[in-house]
């Protein structure tokens, strides 16, 4: 079983991808989490909502949204052409705009759910111990956090890895540039050629499985004690 | 001077207090739970941010209508009622932490440094090891060693010993005890525990619903007849003395306590050793005449104060003062009659037991 040169490129592409979109959520994420952890603002159940909305709304209307936003007549798109960047859908980073968005859950609640099982205790240990609010963040929250953040690396980038939807109604199928291995995938069954078809999506079957096993079989608290 | 003017408004919780504390010494803040005195010290600490009003610490404001000093600013050391290590470091690590961030006049002006931390609460052997590894009884020593690392002006405790069992409780207290004798901080101590308050305290403030009750030295404020709040059974008062004369033979020591002699069993103190007795009030009975042919030991001349109601309508408090030392006795209300006990009136006391703390 060989693939194809389209085929790695493909996959080439959707791990730059699900990397670079990993990278930016541990950025964008972590904020976001730390914020909804511990507030007790009103704003929390709502901005709680929104990050959670990708779970439950269809790619195609979080794409057919962001598509219309980055477009040349959305604010985004506005912007990005002002700023001479151009426009964002149809590239690679439209793609990364539009994961991160479709990833943030997998990213925010893992990492929320660890900084809320730290409690305020070791916070305020730490803050007793001469320890300043940005200190006690990296040096004490993040540290206990950490499992958390595994899962959520873990989970977002495999989530990136196997987005379909949000890709075909920003990015299209531009080779080298957008098309990822899902879309290939579905180029295949739309071209009828069911052999390729197989190849590649045994390799997203395996690769699946592989990241899943990794990530249940990862005890954070083993070999500490 | 530790100066305390706060108040918080909270939805089934008032917090109302206007106290001097004495910076030196030990000061407990004693009540039952729920009476605000975890909250005080949170905010003394900075921990707690709800609090209004102005707090002080030896002339620097630490709170005001405008001024708000961040924990990690205030000169404290907190231990938590669970020790609160940090899990991913090692005992060490965790010494280390407040200590490399402790400001470094602060190190230098202190008595005490990491090493005498480790040394007084006998910690050296752990220092590698994970908090994990540890007993409750070894994490409770290594936060205090924590808290004193980062060489405070003032030492915070919230009921350092709650959580822990009897045999673990003993463990700790003779450290406890060295920290009071060594340490030159001044020390704020809660606890619900009278047996703590009078093995450790030197100053005493007694809260119930989020008030100051009493507050006052020790022994004064322990004498007190109109306290609402009695100590039921523990109810007693203490003494502090030095030893003064060891009796090889019957296993005794004499402790002196000013122009007073009370014999107790012998602990292996040294003699000259400062030693404080306590004396709880039921112990404590009152005779005309100093009886010949009993078992007790020790029998003092005292002259009846003041007397005042107990819990139970058949019981009185009787305050006596030994020596210009109040001491409390229990008696029934009978008795009391029937030895037409008043104020002013010369008797003589038989302690039945005293204990050397």
């Amino acid at each position: 079983m060989i693939l194809s040169d389209t085929d790695l490129e493909a996959i080439a592409l959707t791990l730059r991808l699900a990397a670079v979109t990993t990278l930016i959520l541990f950025i964008v994420g972590t904020p976001i989490a730390w914020w909804l952890a511990r507030t007790r603002s009103r704003w929390k159940g709502p901005v709680g909502a929104v990050v959670a909305l990708p779970l439950v709304l269809p790619p195609s209307v979080l794409g057919f949204y962001l598509l219309v936003t980055m477009g040349p007549n959305g604010p985004v798109g506005w912007l990005t052409q002002t700023l001479g960047i151009g426009l964002l859908p149809f590239t690679f980073w439209g793609l990364v705009v539009g994961s991160v968005f479709y990833s943030l859950p997998f990213m925010v609640q893992p990492v929320q759910n660890a900084f809320e099982a730290i409690g305020e205790r070791p916070l305020e240990a730490a803050a007793t111990l001469r320890a300043s609010p940005l200190d006690r963040f990296f040096t004490v929250a993040l540290p206990l956090a950490l499992p958390g953040f595994v899962t959520a690396g873990i989970l977002s980038f495999a989530h990136t890895v196997g987005e379909f939807g949000v890709v075909l109604m920003i990015g299209g199928n531009i080779p080298g540039e957008t098309r990822v291995a899902s879309v290939q995938i579905y180029d295949y069954v739309e071209a009828l050629e069911y052999a390729d078809a197989h190849r590649l999506s045994a390799v997203l079957l395996v690769f699946s499985f592989v990241v899943l096993l990794a990530l249940y079989a990862w005890r954070p608290d083993r070999g500490t004690r | 001077m530790i100066y305390v003017g706060l108040r918080i408004e909270w939805p089934g919780f008032s917090l109302d207090v206007d106290e001097q504390l004495p910076a030196r010494g030990v000061t407990a803040l004693f009540g039952h739970s729920g009476s605000g005195k975890t909250t005080l010290l949170r905010c003394i600490a900075g921990l707690e941010q709800a609090a209004t009003g102005r707090l002080s610490f030896n002339g620097d404001v630490w709170q005001d209508r405008d001024v708000w000093v961040p924990t990690h600013r205030r000169p404290i050391g907190y231990v938590f009622q669970e020790p609160s290590l940090f899990p991913h470091l090692t005992v060490l690590g965790n010494l280390h932490y407040g200590q490399k961030r402790s400001r470094q006049e602060d190190r230098q002006a202190a008595k005490f440094n990491l090493e005498h931390a480790i040394d007084l609460l006998g910690i050296g052997h752990l220092l590698k090891r994970k908090p994990a590894a540890l007993s409750g009884g070894e994490r409770q020593r290594v936060g205090m060693a924590r808290a004193l690392a980062v060489s405070p002006k003032l030492l915070l405790m919230d009921e350092p010993l709650a959580a822990l069992d009897l045999a673990r409780k003993q463990e700790i207290l003779p450290y406890l005890e060295r920290l009071h004798d060594d340490l030159e901080i001044p020390v704020l101590y809660v606890s619900h525990a009278p047996d703590e308050v009078a093995r450790l305290a030197d100053h005493l403030v007694v809260m119930e619903g989020g008030r100051v009750l009493a507050s006052g030295p020790l022994n004064d404020t322990l004498a007190r007849l109109d306290l609402p709040i009695r100590l039921g059974e523990d109810a007693g008062v203490v003494l502090d003395g030095h030893v003064a004369e060891r009796d090889e033979r019957w296993h005794l020591l004499r402790v002196a306590c000013c122009n007073t002699s009370l014999w107790v069993r012998d602990t292996g103190a040294d003699l000259g050793d400062h030693a404080r007795v306590r004396i709880l009030a039921r112990d404590v009975s009152i005779a005309h005449e100093p009886k010949e042919g009993t078992s007790i030991l020790n029998t003092l001349p005292a002259r009846v104060v003041s007397l005042g109601d107990d819990a139970h309508p058949a019981l009185s408090l009787v305050k006596l003062a030994v020596d210009g030392k109040p001491v409390l006795s229990r008696v029934t209300r009978r008795s009391a009659e029937q030895l037409g006990l008043a104020p002013g009136q010369q008797v003589w006391i038989q302690i039945k037991a005293v204990a050397l703390l």
